[in-house]
């Protein structure tokens, strides 16, 4: 075995924020073809670590060795020509513009008349994407290919910068079991060519799956820095929440009562032929691979899509939703799996997003919105679900995503739901908020209201669902008991 | 704080700031006949950057107002004209402009049509129907026999104060009220900041924008009414190139183009800005080529100041 070299090391390093010191002396150290674990809950400086490491911000002190000389990089650009790339939970690519001129973006080949070499940067991109497995031409426009590989491309274009760190923030949130495979041999590949890798996850059995080290850092301070081999995952949560987790899956006995929904032989482009029913009580978790039809059952019920036939009984009662807005009125509430773009009005406060659909019952007597009555609604529900924000009038924007996701159930539970439709609820939560979550899930349930659960973590859907749905390609491929399913059922229901 | 305070109160000192340098330059500026002046010449683009302030903070755009000022300009002198008294010709002239707007809230909105072309129909609409309403002559209202009752909004005074700048405190306090106030006020900025969002919580979003669209057209009906009162006419190319102004000031007053934020009263600091600049100008004796220059560099510097600051 090869001795690995130390390619970036960082010593010390500070940063503050007006009223936040984000980092306090933090340290860590890259190795050459090795993986290393970055954890923390939200907030804890994961990505403003990754920022100064990348060039996106300058640090109030500390020092950064690259290659063995301090380095201070001005900008991202500056970093990346230097050989260190961040590939960000959002990806930076232009849906409009294809493969090869993505990933030559600002350093097209050039003819000597200043025109661009079309066919050499599309064939250098073919030799670039061929050797990950992306089996398209580099013509092909971003836009029309999948997450996963979209993620390859950016993958792509940080090996054309010939990156030696590669860093990749909460890469797997978005793709399937299958294509996070896949992720996983290229890291492999990537870390056999001698690459150092940051990985940033907060799903903890990737990081037994992957890394060879981690670092945890929890409110700015860096915990412990130590080989994945020598850890379990309690004790990493332990580490990350600076405290002894009990369950993290909480689980009640359902006390089921009537059937509030009832879909039968749901039809339209999205889902075919789905029946089930939801009891009062109960929580049913939907399974399935990104574009199983999942999101989209749960939208079509929402009144988002049309319906071709087949029928939906809520209460006994059948509906047809034309609008969210009728959806709601009826009691049935869809939270999106998709904070920034479908749940939350960023721009807007705390108070404002939580009440947005629930106004009509804070009139006042003017055709007002009653202040001061919203205002003791507002506060209740941060109190019961223990919502970290400064104010009520704090932009939403500047919350945590586990605060904000429970804004976003909150909201939804002002429209006193019967059916609450939960899409990914701990999508981007780190582990103590996902702990919470699972608690307010739980109460409803006890309340009464019947809740689907949406979601990618197996583990999650295990923990929490008294049922089990298994979608695929739009069908429902059959529902398993909590007693009986588990992750080699859920996947070989979904394929056979 | 003091970052804060700055950016808070950002218009309202570049106002003031502004306003003591001409006091300085020009002794005339601070006299009050001159500040009512300004005030009643400044309420025209006042009431029509209200209404724009509505559409603005949904993220779209009424190029519109300054033809819907002209037809319903004209629909009132015409039937002050004819006759009829002045409230059904009121009444017409607001109606008419609100229907206009509704009708360019329903092409966005039931058409997919982005607003800026919509409104640019709308506005090519009717200018051209104005043209052949009026066969392109101003309409007199000379001895119209309720014209002197007309005269009054435009022109008189109720315990002091002109008329027109009456007109504007009620519109402001009214948008002022409906947008910090009502449900349809919050359900503006949040069309604004998320439209996607805003569907998914159950807000009826085509509804909210037919709404700004329709606030827009009525409140450019209300500045046509005060224009047809002050000249006594109804111009056909009256209101050319009034939506710039409007949109102008509510950009000066700090309302983000992209929608969700911004504030009602931002704008009237906006309208006063662009009015006491035109006003200073006059006093100066500046030419009114000069004029548009000069009006250019100071909304340039302001929207750069705004930025800068964010």
């Amino acid at each position: 075995m090869a001795m690995s070299k130390h390619i970036l090391s960082i010593q010390n390093i500070c940063k503050s924020f007006p009223g936040v010191k984000a980092l306090d002396g933090v340290s860590l150290d890259l190795q050459e073809g090795r993986v290393m674990a970055l954890l923390g809950e939200n907030g804890a400086g994961k990505s403003t670590l990754m920022k100064i490491i990348s060039g996106i911000y300058t640090s109030d002190s500390g020092e950064i060795l690259y290659e063995g000389k301090p380095v201070q990089f001005k900008n991202p650009r500056e970093a990346q020509l230097q050989g260190i790339t961040i590939i960000h939970q959002e990806l930076n690519l232009i849906k409009d513009l294809s493969i090869g001129e993505n990933i030559f973006l600002g350093r097209e080949p050039q003819k000597v008349l200043g025109n661009i070499d079309w066919k050499k940067l599309f064939s250098d991109s073919d030799q670039l994407i061929s050797k990950l497995g992306i089996k398209h031409s580099s013509e092909k426009l971003v836009g029309d290919l999948s997450m996963a590989e979209q993620q390859l491309v950016e993958i792509a274009k940080a090996v054309s910068f010939n990156a030696k760190v590669i860093i990749m923030d909460e890469p797997t949130d978005a793709l399937t079991e299958a294509e996070t495979k896949r992720l996983f041999t290229l890291i492999k590949e990537l870390r056999a060519d001698n690459k150092a890798i940051v990985f940033i996850s907060h799903r903890l059995e990737e990081i037994f799956e992957i890394c060879d080290d981690l670092t945890i850092l929890r409110d700015g301070k860096r915990i412990c820095e130590a080989k994945v081999a020598d850890f379990t995952q309690d004790m990493i949560i332990e580490n990350m929440v600076g405290r002894k987790l009990e369950e993290q899956y909480p689980y009640v006995a359902p006390k089921t009562g009537d059937v509030v929904l009832a879909v039968n032989k749901l039809e339209n482009e999205h889902v075919h032929q789905v029946s089930f029913e939801l009891k009062a009580g109960e929580v049913l978790g939907i399974s399935g691979l990104v574009g199983s039809g999942r999101t989209e059952l749960a939208k079509t019920l929402f009144g988002l899509y049309n319906t071709k036939s087949g029928d939906v009984m809520l209460n006994g009662e059948k509906v047809t939703f034309q609008s969210p807005a009728d959806a709601l009125a009826k009691g049935l509430v869809y939270i999106s799996e998709d904070r920034k773009s479908e749940g939350l009005i960023l721009g807007l406060s705390v108070a404002q997003n939580m009440t947005i659909s629930s106004l009509n019952q804070l009139m006042g007597a003017f055709g007002n919105v009653d202040r001061k009555k919203e205002k003791a609604v507002v506060a209740e529900y941060i109190q019961k679900m223990s919502i970290k924000t400064p104010s009520q009038n704090q932009i939403i924007k500047l919350l945590s995503g586990g605060n904000q996701q429970k804004v976003a159930i909150a909201k939804g539970i002002l429209n006193q739901p019967k059916v609450l439709i939960l899409d990914e609820p701990t999508r981007g939560v780190d582990v103590g908020a996902k702990k919470e979550i699972y608690d307010i899930i739980n109460t409803l349930k006890e309340s009464g209201v019947g809740i689907i659960v949406i979601s990618s973590e197996m583990p999650e859907l295990l923990g929490i669902s008294d049922r089990i749905m298994v979608l695929h390609e739009g069908k429902n491929k059959g529902i398993l008991g909590r007693s009986e399913a588990s992750q080699e059922k859920l996947m070989s229901c979904a394929l056979q | 704080m003091n970052k804060e305070f700055l950016r808070k109160y950002q218009s309202i000192l570049m106002l003031l700031i502004f306003s003591g340098i001409i006091a300085i330059m020009n002794d005339r500026f601070l006299t009050v006949s001159n500040l009512t002046n300004v005030f009643r010449q400044s309420s025209i683009n006042a009431v029509i950057a209200a209404g724009m302030t509505f559409v603005i903070l949904t993220g779209g755009i009424d190029l519109a107002v300054g033809s819907v000022l002209a037809i319903s300009s004209a629909i009132c002198a015409y039937m002050l004209i004819a006759g009829f008294g002045v409230v059904p010709s009121v009444l017409a002239a607001l109606v008419v402009g609100a229907i206009s707007g509704s009708i360019s809230g329903i092409i966005i909105t039931k058409g997919k049509v982005q607003p800026f072309i919509a409104t640019l129909v709308i506005m090519t609409f009717l200018r051209g129907a104005t043209m052949v309403f009026t066969n392109g002559t101003p309409l007199t209202l000379g001895s119209a026999k309720s014209a002197d009752a007309f005269y009054f909004l435009g022109n008189g005074n109720v315990l002091g104060l002109p008329v027109p700048i009456l007109i504007t405190i009620v519109v402001f306090g009214g948008a002022y009220y409906i947008l910090t106030q009502t449900k349809m006020g919050r359900y503006v900025y949040a069309v604004g900041g998320n439209e996607e969002a805003s569907r998914l919580s159950g807000l009826n979003t085509d509804r909210i924008k037919i709404f700004v669209y329709t606030i827009s057209g009525l409140l450019a009906a209300v500045a046509g009414i005060i224009v047809t009162s002050r000249l006594s006419s109804a111009q056909p190319t009256a209101g050319t190139g009034y939506e710039l102004d409007a949109i102008a000031a509510v950009v000066l007053g700090g309302t983000s183009l992209v929608g969700g934020k911004g504030k009602i009263m931002g704008t009237i600091i906006g309208v006063l800005i662009i009015g006491i600049l035109n006003n200073s100008l006059n006093l100066m004796n500046i030419s009114s080529y000069y004029q548009m220059i000069a009006k250019a560099a100071v909304i340039l510097l302001a929207v750069l100041l705004d930025r800068k600051s964010q």
